[in-house]
């Protein structure tokens, strides 16, 4: 069988979504944004709902994300991205909402938007990138940064002593009434952005039922944050993000999975496992 | 039944990340970078083993820029 026997409409089995547009994404090779942009674009695809989807884009890496979807969009002051869903969504409840923000954004300087518009139970879909790193401004500390991890302001590690703990509001938010759907998803490997695409397909399908915020979180990488080369960035991430942030669905239909607390441990510990992160 | 695989790489696109080399289930892979730059200076992906493509799509649902088109047929 010759290639060209091969490539023939018929025999298509993957194909860049319609959805993204023809622009060049600005992030650096092997960004897990560029990944999430595209799942997130297939899935407004496989709903057909081009027509009627809004989303808000954050201040971060992913500020320009409305360039490379073809939908309506809004950019939101750094971390105001869930109070703008919320009134967007209010406005225009039968349209679909989801707000799309980094762990600097959302976990930081957002930290207080997001819990309230997951404890008001707004009924639109949130998309969180947590590479552990503010990415966009050089690679300062996160509260996402795990324990020892070597940032630009934080050059011998993440000292929790003077620095807090690394944060896991993903947790936390499962534990809000108003949230309905809370999973913690990745993109490094092929079965993980398999995965990922199916929870955020669900969290984009929950909004016909109006019963409150699908949340998602996805364990990225920030290979130019990190200083390593996007295959080292996942491997690592693989290594040392996932040990603290482990995947997997925390609340389903609205019910909290306490089987999901015990494999993190509670949260009046600290968690024991001090990383030795340093590459030296 | 086996199948078949062929891919079409917008090589102007690709940022040479290396990481769909990886998701590549072959052994030896099918994909590499190549010795050759595209106009933005990356070593773009190309197929170094195209006899062993099945065209499961797993190089292009992780990337990044979406450059990769999957093709598959029976044989
Ligand atoms: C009000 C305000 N404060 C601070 C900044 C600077 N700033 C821009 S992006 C950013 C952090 C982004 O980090 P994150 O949300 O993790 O996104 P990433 O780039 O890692 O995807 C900060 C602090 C700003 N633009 N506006
Ligand atoms: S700085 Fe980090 S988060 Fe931003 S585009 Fe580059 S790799 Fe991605
Ligand atoms: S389609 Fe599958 S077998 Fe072919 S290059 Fe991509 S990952 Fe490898
Ligand atoms: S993942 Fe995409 S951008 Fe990266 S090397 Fe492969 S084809 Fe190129
Ligand atoms: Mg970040």
């Amino acid at each position: 069988m010759t290639r060209e026997d091969i490539i023939k409409p018929e025999n298509l089995v993957y194909k860049r979504t319609p959805v993204l547009t023809d622009a060049t994404m600005h992030y650096c090779p092997g960004c897990g944004h560029g990944v999430v942009h595209r799942i997130i674009a297939e899935v407004i695809e496989e709903m057909g709902i081009q027509d009627n989807v809004i989303g808000i884009s954050p201040v971060g890496c992913s500020v320009l994300a409305y360039n490379y979807f073809d939908v309506d969009f809004v950019e939101a002051a750094h971390g105001r991205a869930p109070a703008c869903a919320s009134a967007i969504k209010r406005l225009r409840p039968e349209t679909f909402v989801f707000s799309y923000q980094g762990d600097g954004d959302l976990a930081s300087i957002g930290c207080a938007e997001v819990v309230h518009a997951c404890n008001r139970g707004e009924n639109i879909t949130m998309i969180f990138i947590n590479n552990g790193i503010y990415g966009m401004t050089g690679g300062q500390m996160a509260p996402t940064t795990l324990e020892g991890m070597e940032t630009v302001t934080c050059p011998y590690g993440r000292d929790p002593k003077i620095m807090g703990h690394t944060m896991r509001l993903t947790e936390m938010l499962a534990q809000l009434p108003g949230t309905y759907y809370v999973t913690r998803q990745a993109v490094y490997t092929p079965a993980a952005a398999r995965k990922c695409k199916k929870a955020i397909r669900q969290a984009f399908e929950n909004q016909k039922l109006n019963k409150g915020v699908s949340f998602v979180e996805v364990t990225s990488n920030c290979n130019s944050g990190w200083k390593m080369t996007p295959v080292q960035a996942n491997k690592w991430m693989e290594e040392n993000t996932l040990k603290y942030f482990p995947l997997g669905d925390m609340k389903v239909d609205g019910k909290f999975d306490p089987k999901f607390i015990e494999r993190v441990g509670t949260f009046d510990q600290p968690n024991e496992t001090i990383f030795s992160l340093r590459k030296k | 039944m086996a199948f078949k695989g062929a891919l079409v790489i917008d090589t102007e696109k690709c940022k040479g990340c290396a990481v769909c080399i990886t998701g590549c289930p072959q052994d030896p892979k099918c994909i590499g970078l190549s010795k050759k730059v595209n106009a933005k200076g990356y070593n773009y992906l190309e197929m170094v083993n195209e006899e062993a493509c099945i065209g499961c799509a797993s190089c292009a649902v992780i990337c990044p820029d979406g450059v990769i088109e999957v093709y598959r047929a029976k044989c």
